[in-house]
């Protein structure tokens, strides 16, 4: 390297805030847009389901398993039949589908939500306290972790749900947990990585206290991989609840949630009714666009983190 | 007149960068570049980190690294212009016409396959050689390179040698074959400099004994000066000079060849010692946990106030071990450490806040000595903040007058390290280290990962501010040119002992015991047949073999 | 003694040690949550006088280390206890569903094995062309989907709308719908079997294909990016044999690793996807037993996954260690 950046003046032309946003935003791929774009439309719809959902969440309004009538729209229905009602017409019990959606959304994303938050605060504080104190803390723990992980995390869900009651705080607590596990592994890793890095050694010997050390120089470059993989890990939770959901061992009824809307309406795939698949619909859409903006969220801090510019 | 082997016209290579979070886009790092190569003659090619140099030597191979395209001119070999030609004979052209040595033979060795096999792979699959024959030359190659025991190494695995053995079986690799032209891309960089001109010699008689041509790509004007005929300086991608050795060593007509030779030209009168040392090391032994023997052994040294201790030695000497000790991050097993006239706890969380800093440090890698998630200005100002209690207007002057006394001007305090170049981040360094006021900076191989221009302008810097705050360095570097610059004592360590030690006259001028004499005698001198002397005069084999 | 049959050892002996450290994990936490067995064989209504004698015939007031230490011994012996809710013993039940699921997971693994390395290659081939984009697209949609929302995908389209009957025509073969269950029994013949399961081994080929194949692609590419590969390419060699004489002995240990890691995957999606397919195999077993609070039943069955989890992943990190030349050929 060459010392040709010191010709660079540093004073650029000011330019107003709006110009700044309009250029970072600009500056992002389309596919993290997009991802961004439909993750935002999930996460409100999730917040405002009473306020946008056409119907009350237990109210049945029609027939069982009307059809529906985007299907209608594009097509898909036999010739000659009248337009249906509902947008996605009605589920098993003829409950409006499209409401059970919205409403399932909210309880599907909110556990997965509150159970990355757990996994993330449980997982990342320990893990960094295991990097930053290293000992037998770093050892017992450390230990206890690889034997959670020897296990995969379906079978120890199973296991544990047949001796407990599973409500939505059971649910995410357990999920929560059992997750936390990975996000040990990946924040001790991170920490580690930084914590030899001569920066942080300066820090040490200029005699910083472990508060500004874990906070002010290892926090600060650990944060791009997290949020990334916090990314994942809230995909796989929205996986985890739906399973389990699925199985019967998840959320329990009157209560909607992606999972439960496919076991309650797994009858109809037999008769050639698609009601079930919507889930899947919802399901898809979601992880993908989490993972684009994880992607991207990736790629754009790991160059950045090197930083021999 | 016979034809160049190698002929090189109007050369342009471009480049696709990835800018984080923005598009990919082509840059050209090759503007046009013209020479010839006869056969049997070498070619020096040489210049800093980005000057293109190794990028050029591909090209005579019509090989792009990464994303690295060759855009524009002609590249003949033996007659034929290469870009033009198919892929067939592309590859009929490497391993067979020409072929590579790289920098890091540890690398470009597989490690599932044995020497011999890769060492005659080449020649084999090219069809030069049966079997049978191409074994027999690499044993004579191997012989010829002063490999031990040349009959039996070709069945060993590449981890199962040394480094400075590896590079040696790299250059048979690539002479295996019969090629017109090598190109050999800073074959000697990565190794320690006793193992350095050993394998330097080695690799000139290879030359020597074949006839073959070679592109010798380096960026140590001294070392190409032992091996090559003709040098072309490189700058930015472009052709600064060219001509004979003796001509660009001796009288070179550019500006900046002319600060190439004259680089380390640093004149530094030796200080008298004081009476009352600043730090003086007793009896310190150590090694580290979970390990069974000692890296350092009853070590003594002293230093004095306002003065250069430099502590030189090769790669696994100790002398970056002696550092963690001294700051306390590896307690030793025996010995002490008074400093400032007071005893220095062993493990570092125990010291004083005073003890802490009055005794600084700067590390090798600027890169990852700076938070690249703090501005310079924080990370400037952290240590007023924290050792003075500085605050706004008081902090923010004295982070500019820092800022002054290295000689980056306005602007720099919102800048973060990602937007530095290479020196200026050492400078920041630097001055995170004075900020605290220390009356010691240990400087951990603080040049070397700058081009030597760069590093000059830091060695300059450092002896300039010593003279301003009255600061102590204890100077590790494994650099003799460095040490002559800026030393006013010297420890010479090997295998974790202080083998010589004193003022730098004295430790500089014979009678020399057998290691510092192999060390004094490694260091390239700029000067033709340089290389030859020093092989013919030394008292001791290299340690890297 | 060598030493890689040092490290060898080393690591079966941890294996081991882990199983053990798991079966008591597994055991633990039936023990700790607030379930009682007695409970659950008698429901809500029964007597606290029934309940003790119930507690005392199971053994449930004796010490829970001593329990564990009989139940490992029968766990050994292959005798794990009655189940709860029939009084039937669990092994005799286990050992006709193990073979189901082995039956099943088996096929998937002969499909999704050679499948999954093949496209991770023209994967690695066409990097960042097409075809790397398009595998690459569909993995990212399959791992984006539960394994019971491809199973209903799968059904729908398959057994149910039938999309591909226009397709058996084109073979002159009159329209059959796939099975949506998976019901299979001793009598069957092999090929009776092998279309009962088609769907179901179709779902977990696509499952661990994603996961394989994106892993594969990883490795060779990071063997494609070492510096001796670039030797290899200055030597003139053909991308054939570049591939074949130099990436080829150092991907190897990689890609056996991704197989086993994905095989370890791969049990654990049997368990939702037999459910779906109403598969009389281990997983429709616990799951029924955790939905019926079956206790005894869910610790045999969990500890069983979790022993051949653990085995795959041990098996993988012998074969790293194996292939290692650093480790065979030391210095």
């Amino acid at each position: 390297m060459t010392d040709q950046a010191t010709t660079n003046a540093p004073s650029e032309p000011s330019t107003s805030g709006l110009a700044k946003a309009a250029l970072a935003v600009s500056r992002i791929p389309l596919s993290a847009l997009v991802g961004l774009f439909i993750t935002t439309t999930y996460f409100l719809a999730a917040l405002f389901a009473g306020v946008i959902a056409p119907y009350g969440m237990a109210e049945t309004v029609g027939q069982v398993w009307e059809p529906s009538r985007l299907g209608w729209l594009l097509g898909l229905a036999p010739e000659g039949t009248p337009e249906p009602q509902y947008w996605l017409g009605t589920d098993q019990i003829g409950r409006d589908l499209l409401t059970r959606l919205i409403y399932g959304g909210q309880t599907t994303i909110f556990i997965a939500t509150m159970a990355t938050i757990l996994s993330f605060t449980t997982g990342s504080v320990l893990g960094f306290l295991a990097a930053v104190l290293g000992g037998w803390i770093d050892q017992a723990l450390s230990r206890f972790v690889d034997l959670m992980m020897a296990i995969p995390s379906l079978i120890l869900a199973l296991v544990i749900l047949s001796s407990i009651e599973a409500t939505v705080v059971t649910l995410i607590v357990l999920m929560g947990l059992l997750d936390s596990t990975r996000v040990y592994r990946l924040a001790r890793a991170v920490a580690v990585d930084i914590s030899v890095m001569d920066y942080v050694e300066a820090a040490r010997l200029r005699g910083e206290k472990l508060g500004w050390i874990i906070f002010r120089e290892i926090l600060p470059n650990a944060l791009s991989p997290l949020v990334a993989e916090m990314g994942l890990r809230f995909i796989f939770m929205v996986l985890f609840i739906s399973t389990l959901s699925f199985l019967g061992i998840g959320v329990q009824p009157p209560l909607a949630d992606w999972g439960g809307i496919v076991k309650e309406n797994k009858e109809g795939i037999n008769f050639g009714i698609g009601a079930a698949l919507y889930p899947a619909i919802a399901i898809a859409t979601l992880a993908i666009s989490v993972n684009l903006v994880a992607d991207w969220i990736l790629n754009r801090t790991t160059s950045l983190k090197g930083g021999r510019g | 007149m016979t034809e160049p082997l190698l002929k090189v016209r109007g050369l342009k290579i471009g480049a696709t960068v990835y800018p984080p979070g923005e598009k990919p886009h082509d840059i050209e790092i090759v503007h046009g570049v013209d020479f010839d190569l006869m056969p049997g003659k070498v070619l020096g090619l040489i210049g800093e980190s980005g000057a293109g140099k190794s990028t050029i030597g591909l090209a005579s191979m019509a090989y792009g690294r990464g994303g690295v395209k060759i855009t524009g001119g002609e590249v003949h070999v033996n007659g034929r212009d290469i870009l033009q030609s198919g892929l067939k004979d592309v590859r009929a052209l490497r391993g067979g016409e020409v072929t590579y040595v790289s920098q890091s033979a540890a690398a470009s060795f597989n490690p599932a396959k044995q020497i011999m096999e890769q060492v005659t792979e080449a020649a084999i699959r090219q069809g030069k050689f049966a079997k049978k024959e191409a074994e027999a030359r690499a044993v004579e190659l191997f012989r010829k390179l002063g490999l031990p025991d040349p009959e039996n190494i070709g069945s060993r695995y590449p981890h199962q040698v040394s480094g400075g053995q590896l590079q040696r079986c790299m250059t048979a690799l690539a002479l295996c074959p019969e090629p017109d032209l090598v190109v050999f891309d800073e074959p000697t960089t990565a190794l320690d400099v006793t193992t350095q001109i050993d394998v330097l010699k080695a690799i000139k008689d290879a030359i020597e004994a074949t006839g073959v041509a070679a592109l010798y790509i380096t960026h140590d004007l001294a070392v190409v000066a032992q091996v090559s005929d003709h040098i072309m300086v490189l700058r930015h991608g472009n052709m600064v000079e060219y001509g004979t050795t003796d001509q660009i060593i001796n009288a070179p007509r550019e500006e900046y060849t002319q600060a190439l030779v004259s680089v380390r030209s640093i004149t530094h009168e030796e200080k008298a010692p004081t009476a009352e040392p600043i730090l003086t090391v007793s009896g310190i032994t150590a090694r580290y946990k979970g390990t069974n023997f000692d890296v350092l052994h009853d070590v003594n040294v002293q230093m004095h106030a306002g003065q250069t201790l430099a502590v030189v030695g090769e790669s696994g000497s100790g002398k970056s071990t002696l550092a963690r000790v001294i700051t306390g991050l590896l307690p030793p097993s025996a010995g002490q450490i008074h400093f400032a006239g007071r005893q220095l706890t062993p493990d570092q969380p125990s010291r004083s806040i005073e003890d802490l800093r009055e005794l600084q440090m700067i590390y090798q890698m600027a890169d990852v000595a700076m938070n690249p998630r703090q501005t310079v200005g924080t990370i400037i100002g952290r240590p007023l903040e924290f050792y003075f209690g500085l605050k706004g207007e008081a902090k923010q002057k004295r982070i500019q007058e820092l800022l002054d006394e290295i000689e980056l001007g306005q602007g720099f305090q919102d800048r973060y390290p990602a937007e530095l170049s290479g020196g200026q981040k050492q400078r920041v360094c630097i001055a995170r280290a004075l900020a605290a006021k220390p009356k010691l900076i240990i400087c951990d191989e603080v040049t070397s990962a700058l081009d030597p221009l760069v590093a000059d302008g830091i060695l300059k810097l450092l002896l300039d501010l010593q003279k301003i705050e009255d600061v102590a360095y204890l100077f590790i570097t494994h650099d003799l040119a460095t040490v002559r610059a800026i030393a006013d004592s010297i420890a010479v360590m090997y295998q974790g002992r202080v083998v010589r030690y004193g003022p730098k006259s004295q430790v500089l001028s014979p009678p020399f015991d057998d290691y510092t004499d192999l060390l004094l005698s490694s260091v390239p001198e700029m000067k033709l047949g340089w290389l030859e002397d020093v092989i013919a005069n030394r008292k001791m084999e290299s340690a890297g073999n | 003694m060598h030493p890689i049959l040092k490290l060898v050892a080393q690591r079966l002996a941890l294996g081991i040690l882990l199983l053990l450290a798991a079966s008591a994990l597994i055991f633990g936490l039936t023990e700790i949550l607030p379930g009682d067995a007695a409970q659950a064989v008698l429901g809500q209504s029964a007597t606290p006088e029934s309940l003790a004698n119930l507690r005392e015939e199971m053994g449930l007031n004796r010490p829970a280390l001593t329990r564990y230490f009989e139940w490992l011994g029968g766990f050994v012996t292959f005798d794990l206890g009655n189940a709860l809710t029939n009084r039937l013993p669990i092994a005799d039940q286990i050992s006709a569903r193990m073979s189901n699921t082995l039956f099943l997971a088996f096929w998937a693994a002969i499909i999704s094995v050679p499948l999954a390395i093949t496209l991770g290659l023209i994967a690695v081939r066409y990097q960042n062309r097409w075809p790397d984009k398009l595998i690459s697209g569909v993995t990212l949609a399959s791992i984006s989907l539960p394994e019971f929302m491809i199973s209903y995908i799968l059904i729908f389209f398959f057994a149910v709308q039938s999309l591909t009957w226009g397709i058996w025509g084109w073979f002159g073969m009159s329209p059959v719908a796939f099975p949506s269950f998976a019901s299979i029994s001793q009598t069957m013949t092999l090929g009776e079997k092998l279309w009962a399961i088609s769907l179901p081994v179709a779902v977990l080929t696509l499952v661990v294909l994603a996961h394989m194949m994106r892993m594969t692609r990883a490795a060779i590419l990071n063997v494609m990016q070492s510096a001796y590969i670039e030797t290899a390419e200055l030597k003139g060699l053909s991308t054939f044999a570049v591939i074949y004489r130099h990436a080829f002995p150092n991907a190897i240990a990689p890609i056996v690793n991704v197989v086993m890691i994905n095989l370890a995957y791969l049990v654990v999606g049997v368990v939702v996807v037999e459910v779906v397919f109403a598969y009389p195999g281990m997983g429709q077993y616990l799951v029924d037993a955790v939905v019926k609070r079956d206790v005894p039943v869910v610790l045999a069955c969990g500890v069983i996954f979790a022993a051949v989890y653990i085995i795959l992943n041990m098996t993988a990190d012998v074969v790293s260690i194996l292939a290692n030349p650093r480790l065979r050929h030391p210095k």
